[in-house]
């Protein structure tokens, strides 16, 4: 029964992390960065919600954590998108290499 | 192992497949639009973890916010900024980023499995444990309701917020762009469109 391991949860958690700061440092655009970003903060919720099922005393307390985790993400990504409109209507484009007003 | 139980076990490891199929699509499509596809084929894969984890809840959650609402919202961003030639990436002839990304990558695996290892994980005492939404509940509204808050607070700043940054984008502050006359952000609107 391997869905009856903690380990099983903790390793898909870790994959989903590597998955995502490798996207994040791959990708050369901005929505690329994003996506990376939303998988590093599901890693996150997996992990919160197998330590929610295996360890915790109280089961409601890791469910809230993620529910919590998902508002930030979906306030993140509605941030990241209007920040996204902005970048377009400065520069003409989005590319990341052309944002560098700000580069030393 | 009954019959039941394989096919349970069959279906688990459908959704572990699921999830890293599609982080794998998402880190390494050349099209955006097949990275936002791949997103949510992974967090489609994740909700189904969640059901295995007991909580039928944050399942649906789940496919509501991330599949409903953040791949479209990603999706809108790919339509406003990305022309069609554009939407193709220019990634990986970089290889000193590849190479970055791979070792940064590589070490954190390293480093987290280790702690997962070396961690001598204590199981919860109590078996029967109340994972229904309505203790869900119960506990939002009443012990942790600063959180429940919270959250309501931090996405109705994300909003106007984002509202905000959408529209003043001019090089005005949010502020002079509120004061214009209907007929002046007309004609900003107008102008932009023919830059």
């Amino acid at each position: 029964m391997i869905s009856n391991h903690l380990n099983t949860y903790l390793i898909l958690a870790v994959f989903l992390l590597i998955a995502g700061i490798y996207g994040l440092i791959q990708h050369r655009s901005f929505i690329g960065m994003l996506v990376s970003t939303e998988l590093i903060l599901n890693g996150a919720g997996v992990n919160f919600m197998a330590f929610n099922r295996f360890l915790a005393p109280d089961p409601a307390v890791g469910q809230i954590i993620t529910l919590f985790i998902m508002g930030i993400a979906a306030a993140e990504a509605a941030i990241i998108v209007s920040f996204i409109l902005a970048v377009f209507r400065k520069y003409q484009s989005i590319d990341p290499d052309e944002v560098k007003e700000l580069h030393g | 192992m009954t019959f039941y139980q394989s096919i349970a076990e069959g279906v688990f490891f459908a959704f572990i497949i699921l999830v890293i199929l599609g982080s794998l699509i998402t880190i390494r499509a050349k099209m955006l639009m097949q990275t936002v596809l791949g997103l949510a084929v992974a967090l489609l894969g994740v909700a189904g973890i969640y059901f295995y984890l007991g909580s039928m809840f944050l399942t649906l959650m789940q496919i509501l916010i991330y599949v409903g609402a953040i791949c479209i919202v990603l999706v809108f961003g790919i339509m406003v900024g990305y022309t069609p030639t554009e939407v193709a990436e220019k990634t990986i002839k970089d290889w000193r980023n590849k190479f970055l990304a791979v070792s940064s990558a590589v070490t954190a695996f390293f480093l987290v499995l280790a702690c997962i290892f070396k961690t001598d994980w204590i199981p919860a005492v109590a078996e029967d444990r109340n994972f229904s939404a309505a203790h869900l509940g119960k506990e939002f509204l009443y012990t942790y309701c600063l959180a429940f808050e919270l959250i309501s607070v931090i996405l109705l700043i994300a909003i106007i917020g984002a509202i905000i940054l959408a529209r003043g984008g001019t090089g005005k502050t949010a502020f002079d762009h509120s004061v214009n006359t209907g007929v002046t952000a007309v004609q900003d609107e107008k102008g932009e469109a023919s830059i």
